[in-house]
């Protein structure tokens, strides 16, 4: 086939294939003009690799409570101070940004994934598909998610299964299975425009089947207002968690995350405020840095930008 | 309109049958049902748990409890806290008040306030002003509830005292000072924080859009007409600009509306709020059932007729819509 190929076909050919890689490098150099975006992308890698590696390195024990030093204030032995048991609070914060890190981008995957198929079947097959799948999209838009997120971590923690409740689990599909609604609609727009145009009429032409050309066709052209909303979903599915474990529906102690270390800092505000108040900082200073990073993600891949 | 809002009316009836379902299927889902909280009581014997099923309704097929429910809740028959003895329908009424209270209060606060910045920001964009406020808007967007409220509580409460009493500068809980006869000022020194928590949070969104909305109507050609005929800047913005931008912040109000429910039950929870949102939690905690449902369809309820209101108000406000 290939033999058979005019060499001016080939041209064009290698001439489209190194625009598709330019454009990657063009996302890339314009997100590199959003200052913003490039220190929060400096601070979510400060905190990734920290979660990850200082527990490894630093000689704290985020489990050991050694009651007599309970509520230290921050020192140079204790950057962040101590918790109410003695245990070293950023060493807890570390490990803690691990498991809300783990959670956050789960459920992002989860939630992306139920919005992706619900607004790409909608969008593509409309009719009275995408009516009833857009109905049932309003009608989890009108709950009052906090309500059912406690509901629903109620229920699967009284379900009693050992191995898992109290754990990452459970949270981790009851955000994802809760937030999957705003997905759901921008898939379905991108896909009503997208099978409109003519590459899929292409497609079809030469015998693509209607699997083939949503996943293959059109959700590729789909990507860059998924990949921004994905990455908006992490930042959301973080505060979720911290939500969910701040009211002690989430994940239990001793497993630290930045939520349920917020869980008993109010009763102990007066004398211990730094309990409140650095496991927090985390979320907001990691959650202030994703949606930097979204924002400039966000204009790096639109199409329309003008330099 | 008559004909529109009648429809809408009617339109909302399944909807909220569909929820009355999820409701129920949810607290169905639960391991050993409404009785739950007795299973592990050694004081009720099994002959006890049996009389209490019937009592209860439980021994007749799924469906029909369902519908035993469903009219008893229409009938105004809401069940009997297990907490409090007391009937369902009287605690929830109770503290609805002071849901609303709250919420209403933070909800107008925020409008009152993020209106004239959204507008600001869009005429002088890019300005100092501009930036500030976005960039706050950003970090309001961005910052857990919860923890803004703690922080709130350290500063406030905690930190700062009051320089006449030596007390704390304003209280970190609760709706009024128990025991002290009622007082408007204290009222509201209960009012500000948790107020504050709920303000910041819908602010960041509405001065977004509120700001979008504007920059958007302002490169239109009407506005450019209004400036060429001669109008003042002030009646240009005002006349022209700020009546068709305010159409994109109703749109957004209309799905904030559910988010406002869970911004006053974190609100409460962490204030001691005597509100719905911690009723709420409390049942939840405890495994009340009663209290559980009927807070949940209360408001499935309000949301359903607060985006029923959202789309009123949008008609009314956008000539452009006809619904006959």
């Amino acid at each position: 086939m290939a033999t058979t190929t005019p060499n001016i076909v080939q041209a064009d050919w290698e001439a489209l294939r190194g625009r598709q890689e330019s454009m990657l490098a063009m996302a890339w150099r314009r997100l590199q003009e959003h200052k913003p975006a490039m220190m929060s992308l400096l601070i979510v890698a400060v905190v990734v690799v920290g979660c990850v590696c200082a527990p490894l390195v630093l000689g704290y024990d985020p489990y050991y409570a050694p009651v007599e030093l309970r509520r230290q204030a921050p020192s140079l032995a204790h950057l962040f101070g101590t918790d109410e048991l003695g245990r070293d609070l950023m060493m807890r914060i570390w490990v803690g940004g691990r498991v809300s890190l783990a959670i956050g981008i789960s459920a992002m995957l989860i939630s992306i994934l139920i919005g992706t198929v619900i607004g790409a079947v909608a969008g593509f097959y409309g009719g009275w598909i995408d009516n009833l799948l857009m109905r049932f999209t309003d009608f989890m838009l009108t709950i009052p998610t906090l309500f059912i997120l406690l509901l629903a971590a109620q229920l699967l923690r009284s379900m009693n299964v050992p191995e898992i409740s109290g754990g990452p689990l459970p949270i981790i599909i009851v955000i994802g299975a809760l937030s999957w609604m705003g997905a759901a609609r921008l898939v379905r727009g991108q896909f009503l425009s997208l099978k409109a145009k003519e590459f899929v009429d292409a497609a079809r032409a030469v015998g693509a089947r209607n699997n083939r050309i949503m996943w293959r066709h059109i959700l590729p052209n789909a990507a860059s207002p998924i990949i921004v909303a994905a990455t908006l979903r992490v930042s959301n599915a973080i505060i979720t968690e911290s939500t969910l474990s701040f009211l002690g529906f989430g994940i239990q102690p001793p497993m630290p995350t930045w939520g349920n270390m917020l869980k008993n800092a109010q009763s102990q505000m007066a004398s211990a405020p730094w309990i409140a108040i650095f496991p927090g900082l985390m979320i907001f200073v990691t959650v202030v840095a994703i949606n930097y990073i979204g924002d400039g993600l966000r204009d790096a891949l639109d199409p329309r930008h003008v330099e | 309109m008559t004909r529109y809002i009648i429809r809408r009316l009617l339109q909302a009836i399944p909807l909220l049958l569909v929820t009355s379902i999820a409701v129920f299927a949810l607290m169905q889902a639960i391991p050993g049902g409404p009785l739950a909280a007795y299973a592990n009581d050694p004081n009720i014997s099994p002959e006890d748990m049996v009389r209490l099923q019937e009592e209860l309704g439980m021994n007749v097929p799924k469906w029909q409890q369902y519908l035993n429910w469903l009219g008893a809740i229409l009938q105004g028959d809401w069940g009997t806290s297990l907490l409090s003895r007391r009937p369902a329908l009287t605690e929830i009424g109770e503290r609805l008040p002071n849901t609303l209270y709250l919420s209403l209060f933070a909800f107008f606060g925020a409008l009152l306030i993020s209106i004239p910045i959204g507008l600001v920001s869009a005429v002088r964009q890019y300005s100092w002003f501009d930036h500030l406020m976005t960039t706050i808007a950003f970090m309001g967007h961005s910052i857990p509830i919860f923890w803004f409220g703690l922080i709130l509580v350290v500063i406030f409460n905690v930190t700062i005292k009051n320089p006449f009493t030596g007390g704390p500068l304003l209280p970190g809980g609760g709706m009024y000072t128990i025991g002290v006869p009622f007082s408007l000022g204290d009222r509201l020194s209960h009012l500000i924080l948790p107020a504050s928590v709920l303000i910041l949070h819908n602010l960041s969104s509405h001065v977004r859009y509120m700001r979008a909305g504007m920059l958007d109507v302002l490169r239109q050609d009407y506005i450019r007409t209004a400036q060429a005929k001669g109008l003042t800047e002030g009646a240009v913005i005002m006349k022209h600009g700020f009546k068709n931008a305010i159409l994109p912040l109703v749109t957004i109000i209309g799905l904030e509306i559910p988010g406002l429910f869970n911004g006053a039950l974190l609100a409460e929870t962490i204030f001691s709020w005597p509100g719905m949102g911690r009723l709420f939690f409390n049942a939840i905690e405890r495994s009340d059932y009663a209290v559980m449902m009927g807070v949940l369809m209360l408001s499935a309820t309000l949301i359903v007729a607060c985006g029923l209101i959202t789309d009123i108000v949008y008609a009314f406000l956008d000539p452009r819509i006809r619904y006959d």
